[in-house]
């Protein structure tokens, strides 16, 4: 048996389907994972996400630290409630995990994956050194994500029935990447499925009574199949697929999250980085790319992706993530391809199949968003 | 809780077989696999006329999740196939064991049918 949420009980009476997740037992799906993808496209679900790692970061070298620690720069962060993206990176520039950090009115906060915690927390504390900074895991929070067209109003309403006035307030005028703090509640507007949506912070003893509501809202509870789903239509990456300790964020379409300037802030990673971004000029590091496929059949990951270059040559790729689009109702993929690629097909059991290839991403707000 | 039919016999890969009157028989996926498999969204179709031999990977079931081969339970040759799935894989989710079959063969050797297991035996491996 593995580690449970608060919210076990509530997985099971729902008639959801447990899977072993990084140690948790979490639910795959509940009743289809193609109805849960559609009911966040069209409406609202709720995702339990409280196996994620959530660390505060205090002390007066906070900011400074983590400027070092991390390829984004938290320094862009001008007051609380502000969150950003960003990759935490190995001295030789591969990918050690992906996570947010929000800026909160004491600290910061970073939320990790779960299958990384461990060595995530082993290269942070090993990096604090001298500086004045503390660690603090936070396992009695819960976190739940409340995502769909219908999730801001919904959250809203629940809020000011709890006599949350305040906190609903903030919640509807806050931008994507910010958040509201009320006591030990945080609700901060960011997702991992492309839709409007909230990753509501809280005490997880409050997790149970929040669900509730939620579902006597009328939100339904979806899984993990449908959060990849959903993801993977979005265009996001997922630690372990696009990117790892052996790739370079900028063949994973992470470039947007390297603050490469100011130039004189170092940070763990810039150097080799820095080489990256030549090769990626120069045409040798290869990059990240959405693949479409109309015909008959799905994309896994690992399929091996015939590339033909400029020059007429051919050369490797490999899908990274793959699945059938309930929205598109056909399937996509991710795959890492060589620089200057103009024609793509993808090895699907002995079989050449030509495939599109666009920029990752391929739904927002339940539209296709490539031509 | 999944549906394992008296009058079936089953493969361990999960595929059921009905023998028919004329002594062909009807093939699918259990209801046990419909169910891990999640929603249905393709399936590649053995071709009519094909010559398969028991325990051959002969079509393919794409959920969401996965992609799942199912073998020939038995040898003989494919004498219809449910062109019907092309456009609505799903029905082998909604009805495994009856609109949701995968297609027919002509045994060419009818005793591997006792090599096949009852539903109880085929119940209790999948617990």
């Amino acid at each position: 048996m593995g580690q449970k949420t608060a919210l076990y009980d509530r997985h099971c009476t729902a008639g959801a389907r447990l899977v072993d997740f990084g140690g948790w037992d979490m639910p795959i799906q509940y009743t289809s994972l193609i109805e849960e993808h559609n009911a966040v496209r069209q409406h609202a679900g709720v995702f339990d996400v409280s196996h994620m790692t959530i660390v505060d970061v205090a002390g007066d070298d906070a900011e400074p630290w983590l400027r070092w620690m991390l390829a984004n720069d938290v320094a862009r962060l001008g007051q609380p409630g502000q969150a950003l993206y960003t990759a935490m990176l190995n001295d030789t520039g591969g990918v050690i995990d992906d996570l947010i950090v929000y800026r909160l009115r004491n600290g910061y906060r970073l939320v990790v994956n779960c299958a990384t915690r461990e060595k995530d927390l082993a290269w942070l504390q090993g990096h604090i050194e001298s500086h004045q900074a503390t660690l603090s895991e936070r396992p009695e929070l819960a976190i739940l994500a409340v995502q769909g067209p219908k999730a801001l109003k919904i959250v809203d309403d629940i809020l000011r029935s709890r006599g949350e006035p305040e906190l609903a307030d903030a919640v509807q005028s806050l931008k994507p990447f910010t958040a509201a703090e009320s006591d030990q509640w945080l609700v901060a507007r960011t997702g991992y499925t492309g839709e409007n949506g909230v990753e509501i912070i809280l005490p997880e003893s409050q997790a149970p009574e929040l669900w509730d509501a939620l579902l006597a809202a009328g939100v339904r509870p979806i899984g993990l199949g449908a959060r990849d789903t959903l993801r993977l239509e979005a265009g996001m990456n997922l630690y372990g697929h696009e990117m790892d300790e052996s790739v370079s964020p900028l063949s994973a379409n992470m470039g947007w999250t390297i603050a490469l300037k100011p130039e004189d802030r170092d940070f763990v990673g810039r150097s080799a980085v820095a080489l990256h971004a030549d090769q990626l000029t120069d045409g040798s590091l290869p990059v990240l790319a959405g693949l479409v496929m109309t015909e008959r059949g799905v994309l896994r990951e690992g399929m091996r992706v015939v590339c033909t270059l400029e020059d007429g040559s051919t050369a490797d790729g490999i899908t990274t993530s793959g699945t059938f689009s309930p929205t598109l109702k056909h399937a996509i993929a991710l795959a890492r391809i060589p620089t200057g690629t103009t024609q793509c097909a993808v090895e699907i059991r002995g079989r050449l199949v030509p495939v599109r290839t666009v920029k990752p991403g391929f739904v927002r707000h339940g539209k296709q968003i490539f031509d | 809780m999944s549906d394992f039919p008296d009058e079936l016999k089953y493969a361990a890969t999960h595929e059921w077989v009905r023998v028919e009157e004329d002594g062909s028989v009807t093939i699918g996926i259990s209801d046990h696999a419909q169910e891990l498999l999640g929603d249905i969204v393709f399936i590649e179709l053995p071709e009519e006329g094909a010559t398969v031999s028991a325990k051959d990977e002969m079509s393919v079931v794409e959920s969401v999740k996965a992609a799942s081969d199912i073998y020939a339970p038995i040898s003989g040759e494919v004498i219809a196939v449910n062109e019907d799935l092309t456009d609505a894989p799903e029905t082998v989710n909604a009805d495994p064991y009856g609109e949701g079959w995968i297609c027919r063969i002509l045994p060419s050797n009818p005793a591997e049918l006792e090599e096949l297991l009852d539903a109880n035996t085929y119940a209790g491996m999948c617990e």
